[in-house]
């Protein structure tokens, strides 16, 4: 070896990092996470991600509220799309207590789920927008997300965390308020999307922006446990509402969309797609809705109407029980989940007969995907890091937990 | 989908002997029971076992027993080609609430095991960075284990002892 060659492995070798702390009151990462990424240059060689900042402890309240009172919790996981999250708990107890649920409530209950699919998208999409540097469409589309809480309100009287229905169905039947705005916004929100699609989909700065950045593999992604939009823009088709249907999932007829390499620019494309599918679900739902009642006939767990509770003895009963947690739920564990609007949402549930859960875990996709994201943004510029964890939907209170 | 249950229940008892506790059908779910000493080998087997594939793991948490004697590890896996879900269970003593890693396997076990450790004090052997993930590094408690309870303990109005759980 030459004197100059050694030299030249000498420099290679002290080649000195410096330390970046990304977060955790980051504007550019839109939620409480710390990166500590040990930068050369511009480019990142290394990423430690640190989390728990809104860690709330949920599974171990979970274990002091009845069945009921769980449900305000769920909202707070991933909290751009909470009606999902409601959805999927009562529908975990159903299946513990085997409830059988009218055909209507679960298609009220498909409509509602796939509003908050596009609110939840909508956040997600406009926000790659902007952090690509595209401002308008994430102030104009978000104008649609009030027009979804709009509904969501005249549902249940909530608009973020909805605490929207009860266990067995919804609390009441929906007005004439409700089927009204769900009508204006099926007619309005395609227009508003396919202006929104037209601004970024085919647009040169945006596509040299996103396309090959952050890319995973289908199998490393699989391997990562990555689920929903996530997963199929890395080409894998798997698709809870389509493998395991719940809520009459099985009646609708809808398109899954799935991407080739795993970047930015497909799981855009993916969440975009599947905003016009979510609205073909609606459209469908509201076509072939059936008649009959809005909650399933078990008292046990459905609490009676006030009127009648302070008219009729039994109803005055049930209340009771239920409100002090007094109902008796039967032994066992349950898995039910459900496609949220970051992939497959699991609540592991196990009851061993007492009024609250002996223990409830929550299987939350972004806190089991987000490990990837160091591999995926080794080697890339740190404004590529950026987009690529917009991109990943990763909300911070179904991270924390 | 009993089937399922049966047929695996003939494989693991004939390729592991003696480690399969239980296999029964709970709700619609294939639940095994396994000694812990050799969890990982069984999942390992259902995941490269052609015959089985179940290649993704859906979810991994902890739990306590309703004896607070033991604690335990949960598996879901998951075969997303023909859609069979099973969960595999195993149940150590609290004393020494040690079982092997599944990082080997899965890098997603990663994050999955760091929270069942903070929460449960479950030491996962051969872990690559064991610590805690949620909670502060400075807690010395285990926070989900039923030893600590949530509620203020002065409170009576929601006495287990006088409601029932």
């Amino acid at each position: 070896m030459s004197i100059k060659q050694e030299h030249n492995h000498n420099v290679e070798e002290e080649k000195e990092y410096s330390i970046l702390n990304l977060g955790p009151t980051h504007p550019a990462t839109h939620g409480i996470f710390q990166n500590v990424l040990k930068m050369d240059g511009e480019t990142i060689h290394e990423a430690e991600p640190t989390i728990g900042y809104i860690h709330r402890a949920f599974e171990k309240l979970a274990e002091r509220r009845p069945y009921a009172q769980i449900t305000p919790i769920t909202d707070r996981l991933n909290y751009c799309s909470s009606p999902i999250n409601n959805m999927g708990w009562h529908m975990t107890v159903e299946k513990l207590i085997k409830a059988e649920i009218p055909k209507r409530v679960e298609y009220l209950r498909v409509i509602v789920m796939e509003l908050s699919r596009i609110a939840d998208h909508i956040i997600c999409n406009t926000i790659i927008g902007q952090d690509t540097g595209a401002t308008t469409g994430f102030l104009y589309l978000f104008q649609f997300r009030e027009h979804i809480y709009d509904i969501f309100e005249s549902i249940c009287g909530a608009r973020l965390t909805t605490n929207i229905g009860r266990i067995g169905g919804f609390e009441q039947d929906w007005s004439k308020t409700t089927w009204d705005r769900i009508n204006k916004f099926l007619v309005d929100f395609p227009k508003g999307l396919s202006e929104f699609a037209g601004l970024l989909e085919r647009n040169k700065i945006f596509m040299d922006r996103t396309i090959k950045c952050g890319p995973i593999s289908g199998e490393m992604a699989l391997s990562y446990g990555f689920t929903g939009p996530n997963l199929r823009a890395a080409g894998v088709d798997y698709d809870v509402r389509v493998a395991t249907p719940y809520s009459s999932y099985q009646d609708f007829d809808f398109v899954i969309p799935v991407g080739t390499a795993g970047d930015t620019y497909d799981r855009f494309m993916v969440r975009q797609e599947e905003m016009w599918q979510s609205l073909n679900i609606i459209r469908q739902a509201i076509k072939n809705l059936p008649e009959g009642p809005s909650h399933a006939n078990i008292p046990d767990f459905f609490l009676p109407p006030k009127d009648q509770v302070y008219n009729d003895m039994e109803a005055l009963i049930y209340h009771f029980k239920i409100v002090m947690g007094e109902t008796d739920v039967p032994k066992g564990e349950v898995y039910h989940s459900v496609e949220g609007g970051n992939g497959e949402l699991g609540f592991y549930l196990v009851s061993d007969g007492g009024r609250t859960p002996f223990r409830l875990h929550f299987r939350r996709p972004c806190f089991i995907y987000y490990q990837a994201y160091p591999e995926m943004i080794k080697g890339g510029l740190l404004s590529d890091a950026i987009i690529t964890m917009s991109s990943m939907n990763v909300i911070a209170g179904e991270l924390d937990a | 989908m009993s089937e399922l249950v049966a047929n695996i229940k003939t494989y693991l008892d004939e390729k592991f002997p003696g480690e399969l506790l239980s296999a029964e059908m709970l709700y619609d779910f294939p639940v095994f029971t396994v000694k812990h000493h050799h969890v990982v080998d069984v999942i390992k087997a259902l995941k490269e076992d052609p015959q089985w594939n179940f290649h993704f793991l859906t979810d991994l948490t902890g739990i306590q027993t309703e004896d607070e004697k033991h604690l335990g590890v949960i598996y879901h896996l998951h075969n997303m080609y023909n859609n069979n879900r099973v969960r595999i269970k195993t149940f150590f003593d609290i004393g020494k609430p040690e079982v092997q890693s599944l990082t080997v396997l899965w890098p997603a076990a990663n994050w999955m095991e760091r929270e069942t450790y903070d929460f449960f004090g479950i030491r996962f052997l051969g872990h690559p960075n064991l610590k805690r993930i949620l909670n502060v590094d400075e807690m010395d408690i285990f926070p989900l284990r039923k030893e600590f309870p949530l509620e203020d303990q002065t409170r009576e109005d929601k006495d287990d002892r006088m409601f029932g759980r």
